[in-house]
C-alpha cells in the first residue's frame, strides 16, 4: 500500500506507539482487500455500532483505555447505536436484577469512555443516525468510517455516501487516524451490481421480507433491484427512504448487503442507471410464492409455539417520525374497529431520543399514549440477548431482531392485527 | 489427504478437526451464546445456521464461504480471541469480507499469544471436498491439507 509521508511517520511511531499501532490495523486491513492507498474521512461525523456495556466486552474496554490513555482519540464526534436499557420497558424484576448487575454492568463505564472518545452528546444514542431529527446525515460522495450495517447501506443506498461495512473498533480506529483504505464500497467499481433483483410480487412487499430475502440470496454482493419504483415512486421522500431503511437493516442482516441500487429511485441508479450493472449479473426473480418459500422458512425457536405472546417490539432500526404517526393511526384506527381501548399485547415502538423528542411535540403523542404502546430509545436486539428474555415468545415485524433473537417474525399487518385484536 | 492453496490474512500453524459450513457466518448470532453466557464450548448459537447450530467451535477448523451479519462481527471475533474461545483457525472457500478481516487483523495486531491463523481463497472445490471433522492442517504460505 502506498501511504503518505504523513501516514508512513505515523506508522513510524511519530505519534507513539499507540497511534503506530492504530495506523498497522488500518493498513493490514487494507492489504486484506489490496487496497492502494488510505483516502480521508470527508463526512462530518462517524457512526459507531457499539453502545452496549457489556460485562463480557471487558477486551474492548481495556483497548479503549489504551486508545484513551495515549490519546489516541476520535478526530470527528459520532453518534453510536442505542442503549440497551430503558426503564420504561417492560421486564421482571430478575431482569432487572440480570440486565443491572450482570450483563450490562458496564453501561455508565462505557458511555463515559465513549465521551472521552468523541461522542456527539450524551443521548446520540440511535442505530437510525443518519435521520433528520438526529443530524448525522451524510452527504453524496462522502468518504465514512460507520459501522452498524443497518447505518451503512442506508448511507451507501440512499445517500450515496461512501462507506465500507466496518466493524465495531475499525470504525473507530479510521476517525482516530482520519483516514480509511480505499476499497469496495469506496470505490466506482466496487459499487456495481453483481445481481439483478426482479420484484414481481401482485403489492409492494413487506421490505424486511423482501431485504431478507435479497439478503440470503446475494450474500455480500451489490443487487440491481427492478420493480420497487412501481409502488414507490421515483422520489426518495420519507415514504420512499423510511421503506429503503426496513429493506436495508434485512439485506444487511439476513445477508451482508452494504449496498443497493433501486432502479429509478435511489441516487446513482438514476444517474448512471445499467451502467451500474456488471456485465455477467445472476439473476433472481422475486414474487408472491418466493417470499411466502422465505417468510415460511424461519425457524420458529419458542418452546411453545403457540405460546401467547408476551411482548411486541416494533423499531428495528429505529422507526422514523413518519412511522410513528402512521402507526398511531392504524392502532387506534384497528382498535376502535376491535372495540378495544389499548394494546392486548405489551407492545414497545423504538425510536431515536430525537424523534421521541420531536413526536411528543405533534398532536399525535396524546393519541399514541391513549393506545397504550411504549415508546422507548432501547435497542431491542441487546434487550433479547439474554436467556431470560430468550425464553419469552416476543412478535416482530424486524427481520433483524428475528435473526439476533428468538423473536418471531409477523408481516406488519399482523403484527398490527395481534396487538390489537388480542392472543394468536 | 488433498491440499488446497490460499492467501494468508494471519499467519501460523495450526492442526484441527474440520467444522464446515457451506452458508453465511452470522459471527454475532454464532458467538452470542459464548460470550454472553458462557458457554465454555463456545457452540454455534446462530438458529438460522442448521450447519452449525449447537455444534462447538472451540478449538476447530472452521471452514466458510464468508461472514454475513452486523457490524460487530470483527469486534465479536476479537473478543472470543482474547477469552481464548476462538475457533483453531479461520478457512475461507471465497475472499475474506471486512467484518471477518478485521476481527482477525484486530487481534493479531492487539492481543499478545494470539494464534489463529487466517486463510481465505481456498476456493469453491476446498468447501466442497472439506467435511465435519476430516483433520487439517495449515502449513506455511497459505497450504492446507485436508485428511479423512
Amino acid at each position: 500500500m502506498l501511504l503518505t509521508a504523513e501516514q508512513q511517520a505515523i506508522l513510524d511511531g511519530s505519534k507513539g506507539e499507540t497511534m503506530a499501532k492504530v495506523m498497522k490495523t488500518l493498513v493490514l486491513y487494507g492489504q486484506a482487500f489490496n487496497a492502494e492507498k488510505l483516502v480521508p474521512i470527508t463526512s462530518k461525523y462517524n457512526h459507531l455500532v457499539t453502545s452496549f456495556g457489556l460485562g463480557v466486552l471487558k477486551p474492548v474496554y481495556d483497548l479503549m483505555d489504551q486508545l484513551i490513555a495515549a490519546g489516541a482519540v476520535s478526530g470527528q464526534k459520532f453518534t453510536a447505536d442505542p442503549r440497551p436499557m430503558d426503564k420504561n420497558v417492560p421486564s421482571s424484576f430478575l431482569q432487572k436484577l440480570v440486565f443491572d448487575l450482570f450483563m450490562y454492568n458496564k453501561q455508565d463505564f462505557y458511555e463515559e469512555q465513549l465521551c472521552k472518545l468523541g461522542l456527539l452528546k450524551r443521548d446520540a444514542f440511535t442505530c437510525a443516525c443518519y435521520l433528520d431529527q438526529v443530524g448525522n446525515k451524510p452527504n453524496k460522495g462522502e468518504v465514512l468510517s460507520w459501522s452498524e450495517s443497518s447505518a451503512v447501506v442506508y448511507a451507501n443506498s440512499v445517500l450515496a455516501a461512501r462507506c465500507n461495512r466496518n466493524s465495531g473498533i475499525i470504525d473507530l480506529m479510521g476517525s482516530i487516524v482520519g483516514y480509511v483504505p480505499y476499497f469496495g464500497l469506496l470505490t466506482d467499481e466496487g459499487r456495481k451490481a453483481q445481481w439483478i433483483i426482479k420484484v414481481e410480487t401482485t403489492s409492494l412487499p413487506q421490505p424486511q421480507l423482501l431485504g431478507s430475502a435479497v439478503g440470503m440470496k446475494v450474500m455480500e454482493d451489490v443487487p440491481y433491484i427492478y420493480g420497487l419504483d412501481k409502488w414507490l415512486g421515483s422520489d426518495l421522500n420519507d415514504k420512499a427512504c423510511t421503506y429503503l431503511k426496513d429493506f436495508g437493516a434485512a439485506c444487511a442482516s439476513n445477508g451482508a448487503v452494504g449496498l443497493y441500487h433501486i432502479n429509478n429511485l435511489t441516487l446513482e441508479a438514476k444517474e448512471q442507471k445499467e451502467s451500474l450493472i456488471n456485465e455477467n449479473a445472476k439473476v433472481y426473480v422475486i414474487d408472491d410464492a418466493e417470499l411466502q418459500r422465505v417468510y415460511d422458512s424461519y425457524p420458529v425457536i419458542w418452546k411453545d409455539k403457540d405460546a401467547e405472546p408476551k411482548l411486541c417490539f416494533m423499531g428495528c432500526p429505529h422507526m422514523s417520525l413518519q412511522q410513528l404517526k402512521d402507526w398511531t393511526d392504524r392502532v387506534e384506527e384497528s382498535l376502535k374497529r376491535n372495540g378495544q381501548s389499548k394494546v392486548t399485547i405489551p407492545t414497545v415502538f423504538t425510536s431515536a431520543p430525537a424523534v421521541i423528542e420531536q413526536f411528543k411535540k405533534t398532536d399525535y403523542y396524546a393519541r399514541f399514549e391513549k393506545t397504550g404502546i411504549i415508546l422507548s430509545y432501547i435497542c431491542p436486539l441487546m434487550y433479547m440477548n439474554n436467556p431470560l428474555c430468550a425464553k419469552m415468545p416476543v412478535i416482530t415485524s424486524s427481520n433483524k431482531l428475528r435473526t439476533y433473537t428468538t423473536a418471531r417474525y409477523y408481516t406488519d399487518d399482523e403484527i398490527l392485527q395481534k396487538i390489537t385484536e388480542g392472543g394468536k | 489427504m488433498k491440499q488446497f492453496k490460499g492467501r494468508v490474512i494471519t499467519a501460523g500453524t495450526v492442526k484441527a478437526p474440520a467444522l464446515v459450513t457451506h452458508e453465511g457466518f452470522n459471527t454475532l448470532a454464532s458467538f452470542q451464546k459464548a460470550l454472553q453466557f458462557g458457554d465454555k464450548k463456545v457452540r454455534v448459537s446462530d438458529q438460522n445456521n442448521s450447519e452449525l447450530y449447537g455444534k462447538s467451535m472451540l478449538g476447530k477448523a472452521l471452514c466458510l464461504p464468508q461472514t454475513i451479519g452486523s457490524t460487530t462481527g470483527g469486534l465479536v471475533l476479537y473478543c472470543a480471541c482474547a477469552m481464548q474461545r476462538n475457533p483453531a483457525c479461520l478457512l475461507f472457500a471465497n475472499s475474506i469480507d471486512s467484518l471477518a478481516a478485521a476481527g482477525a487483523i484486530l487481534a493479531d495486531v492487539w492481543i499478545d499469544n494470539v494464534n489463529m491463523p487466517v486463510i481465505d481463497q481456498l476456493g469453491e472445490e476446498f468447501l466442497n471436498y472439506v467435511k465435519d471433522d476430516m483433520m487439517i492442517e495449515i502449513k506455511e504460505d497459505g497450504i492446507v491439507e485436508v485428511s479423512e
